[in-house]
């Protein structure tokens, strides 16, 4: 359908040089001189843009998946480029890792907890290049010294005067003035902040709320048609055949696509193609993985678990330990394959022509997924154009381009552009899973109730080998051990080791939280453990152990005082408490439960200190906490992706259940204000919960868990 | 034979099978992508409109029973004073995060709000937990709905 947005989309892309597609901006705010796209644009990098009219764009390298980084980013060039936050427009960036590669990780991925992390200082640079040129063109202008000028609210003024001037009618003359070095320009002093800091509005909310927003799933191509697709239920398997014909027959289908191990119906629209599809009536050749089921997973991974891995950590002589203690505590924990289920179902649109390929997607990862559709199709990489969108949930999924090259692989047997949409049982039986674990643990406490030995083998998939493999280093998955390596406490004698199981059939991948996910469930819940069997508090056991790590002690110390903890509860009721340091940020969380006679939990209430150094936008803090949380807690409670007969059992929201408003705890977020250098928010309230909800069962009814999820 | 249906006050005529899902012709027939996919099962809520003002799921309405109808979309409501308030409410609370399931969840908040202008969180509760969001906004769009019927006072009927 053309709209009046996409003939914007049209003018954007004339009147900027073909960069890319802008996505946000309101029609009220085009600015008025864009479609002749004669003037000069002022773009002294990568990120920034000004037209003559005095319209910042922001080319955005990290990707909106409701983690807020469409608000921040804005926020820290704003401050430093000294226009108001509305005044900033955003892109998409396109695909390319020379520009826009994260400096965390590498290459140009929304992944990790990384925005601001690795974006605070290029993005506040980039802010101040721009500024220091707007102010020496304006001095040029006006004959006088740089030093003379300042820049305010997307102008710059003569200081003692009344002369000022907007930045689009300094952006001809900026322009001409040569770059300096972005290491080389001042940035603002913290006291001088007044984006930084304070909680700002969503810049992307109209959008979402109105109907306008476009994810991945709502792009239209003219010409386009729409097909879904069966995958092989089995891991492996190939088709085997297929009734064409009678997929053919249904009205609005328009081709069937056979592929060794996947058949699309391409039809007029979605309800048209998922019937063709079943009219098909595929038959399967299941192939290796026939039999694979959850209990080999685990055997295979506890077999693993009985030998020594790679050596994270290894301070004092924690066997020794061990062997001689007045108490020794031995554990042994399960964490589930879960799938991501993001609300927008996986989808990718392709284009493959003659001599290139247009691919319309939200996607964590554009470069990595331009790479593999490029090796595909035997296209240069620059033939291969990736048309980035808001993302309905990312949680890692999206970090994988499996989908864009299945996507890719249909449409190479298309004339014309074609919407590969998974339905949601596809998405939920061909995902790629976040690991089964198994955890071994062993503890000792001395005479007095404190711990003298901890060890813990982690026993579980690479995902780093096969993802990031520069980052696999010594046989150590940095990613597995996060959290286990490196809990907060001060052990004196500590054994962390590291042994990959590759379990067959079913494919793994990154899941928001990552390691810490089961890892620091793990830590806090065997602490807990640890501190009862001593008799102690929990929070006045882990105090001592965090003597050397006062942020750490801070966030426990206060998460304690805002929940209450050590206030009465009535019967059934409990509190638990977990503590984490992941993601470059400290967190601590109490939950309250409770727990009826038959056995049934409410989570109540969660309190979250977070300890995130300088924020950004505490808005967005608060909001991550609430919601990474809910979304742990889903998993903790609910999630498990189980195999029997090699197939996912798990197909849609009824058997992969979601947490619903009903279920909700409040959360209560507290910042604990600081100056250190940003951390991570995105995937920490994740890792947290599981623990602390764990302890509060155990404190509400004496159960104690260590598989996950807590109904297993 | 086409269907005639009555979407936000425009009839479209719609050469489909009679047991289309109403969400894939407004989706992909008439390209109104503000109502969303999640589930196909009515277990999400993602693709919520309204019918005759009642929110329904639009992914398991065939497109036939809706013929005669008045279908309301995310594209028109704020041309819904409650649509309006809660729109409004959603953005003074940051309620969204990706932002996916906020049509649904904004379409079920309107039909809630119509029904019963003072909603207890009971009768949230009742409401809105057919309508899943995985970012867990859940929090946001209950005081985003209490904040809402206070702007738009009304009594329960």
């Amino acid at each position: 359908m053309m709209t009046g947005r996409r003939e914007f989309l049209q003018v954007g892309v004339a009147a900027t040089g073909g960069l890319l597609l802008s996505w946000s901006i309101p029609i009220a705010m085009r600015p008025a001189g864009a479609a002749g796209g004669t003037g000069r644009i002022f773009a002294p990098d990568a990120f920034i843009r000004i037209d003559r009219q005095g319209l910042v764009t922001l080319v955005m390298p990290m990707v909106e998946m409701g983690q807020g980084t469409y608000t921040s980013l804005p926020m820290l060039l704003a401050e430093e480029l000294e226009v108001p936050l509305e005044q900033v427009r955003l892109e998409h960036a396109p695909a390319n890792d020379k520009l826009y590669a994260n400096a965390i990780l590498h290459v140009q991925s929304t992944g990790l907890s990384s925005s601001i992390r690795a974006f605070w200082t290029p993005m506040r640079q980039a802010g101040a290049v721009a500024r220091t040129l707007l102010i020496a063109a304006a001095a040029k202008q006006w004959q006088i010294e740089p030093s003379r000028c300042s820049a305010r609210g997307g102008r710059v003024f003569e200081t003692g005067t009344q002369r000022s001037s907007g930045y689009g009618q300094l952006v001809e003359t900026a322009a001409t003035l040569p770059v300096p070095a972005a290491d080389q320009v001042p940035l603002k002093n913290p006291g001088d902040f007044r984006l930084i800091g304070l909680p700002a509005h969503r810049l992307d909310t109209p959008e979402k709320i109105n109907g306008t927003a476009k994810f991945g799933i709502d792009v239209q191509v003219p010409g386009m048609r729409v097909a879904t697709l069966a995958q092989s239920p089995t891991f492996g398997g190939k088709v085997a055949s297929v009734n064409e014909s009678a997929a053919l027959a249904v009205k609005g289908v328009r081709q069937v696509v056979r592929l060794d191990d996947v058949v699309a119906v391409v039809a007029d629209h979605m309800a048209a193609a998922k019937k063709g599809l079943q009219a098909a009536a595929i038959q399967w050749d299941n192939g290796p993985n026939a039999n694979v089921s959850n209990a080999d997973v685990i055997r295979q991974l506890e077999a693993a678990s009985k030998q020594p891995g790679v050596v994270a950590r290894n301070e004092g002589d924690a066997q020794r330990a061990l062997t001689g203690a007045h108490q020794r505590f031995d554990a042994i924990y399960h964490a589930p394959f879960l799938a991501h289920a993001t609300m927008e179902p996986m989808n990718c649109t392709v284009h493959v022509r003659k001599d290139g390929c247009d691919i319309w997607v939200g996607t964590q990862a554009p470069t990595l997924t331009q790479d593999l559709v490029a090796k595909l199709t035997g296209f240069p990489r620059e033939s291969v154009q990736i048309h980035n969108h808001l993302i309905g949930g990312g949680f890692g999924r999206r970090l994988e381009a499996d989908g864009s090259v299945l996507a890719t692989r249909i449409a190479q047997h298309v004339d014309g552009p074609v919407k590969v949409m998974w339905t949601r049982e596809e998405d939920i039986q061909h995902d790629m899973y976040r690991p089964y674990y198994v955890d071994r643990l062993s503890a000792a406490l001395d005479a007095e109730g404190n711990p003298v030995a901890w060890t813990h083998r982690v026993v579980g998939p690479s995902i780093v080998a096969r993802y990031l493999p520069p980052l696999f280093t010594n046989g150590l998955d940095f990613d597995a051990i996060e959290g286990a390596a490196q809990p907060p406490y001060a052990f004196p004698n500590i054994h962390v080791d590291y042994v990959r199981v590759e379990p067959p059939g079913i494919p793994t991948a990154f899941w928001r939280g990552v390691g810490p996910t089961h890892n620091v469930f793990v830590v806090e819940t065997f602490v807990d453990e640890l501190a009862h069997a001593a008799n102690r508090d929990p929070v006045e056991f882990r105090k001592p152990l965090l003597a050397h790590n006062p942020r750490a002690l801070r966030v426990l110390s206060m998460a304690a005082e805002k929940s209450g903890w050590g206030k009465p509860l009535p019967k059934g009721q409990g509190r638990g408490i977990s503590l984490q340091f992941a993601f470059g940020s400290y967190l601590a969380q109490v939950a309250e439960v409770e727990v009826a006679s038959k056995g049934s939990l409410r989570v109540r209430r969660l309190v979250t200190t977070v300890d995130c150094g300088t924020v950004v936008n505490p808005n967005t803090v608060a909001a991550q906490m609430e919601g990474g949380s809910l979304f742990g807690l889903t998993a903790a409670l609910y999630g498990s992706i189980t195999l029997r007969g090699g197939r996912v059992e798990q197909s849609n929201f009824h058997d992969y259940r979601p947490l619903r408003i009903n279920e909700a705890p409040v959360v209560e977020t507290h910042i604990v204000p600081s100056a250190e250098a940003p951390g991570g928010i995105g995937e920490a309230g994740t890792a947290i919960v599981a623990p602390a909800v764990a302890n509060a069962i155990f404190a509400a009814s004496g159960r104690r868990i260590r598989t996950l999820p807590f109904g297993a | 034979m086409p269907y005639p249906i009555n979407i936000n006050g425009t009839t479209h005529h719609v050469d489909v099978d009679a047991d289309t899902p109403l969400l894939w012709v407004l989706r992909d027939v008439l390209g109104m992508t503000g109502t969303k996919f999640g589930c196909g099962m009515a277990l999400c809520g993602a693709c919520t409109v309204h019918l005759d003002g009642g929110a329904v799921r639009s992914c398991v309405m065939p497109v036939s029973a809706a013929v005669g109808k008045s279908i309301t979309t995310i594209e028109a409501v704020s041309e819904l004073p409650l649509g309006r308030a809660l729109q409004h409410s959603w953005q003074e609370l940051d309620v969204v995060q990706c932002g996916y399931c906020q049509s649904g969840q904004i379409m079920s908040a309107v039909a809630l709000l119509a029904r019963q202008p003072q909603p207890t969180d009971a009768d949230i509760d009742a409401a809105m937990s057919g309508n899943v969001c995985r970012c867990g906004t859940y929090q946001r769009i209950r005081a985003a709905i209490h904040h809402a019927a206070a702007a738009v006072p009304g009594k329960n009927p």
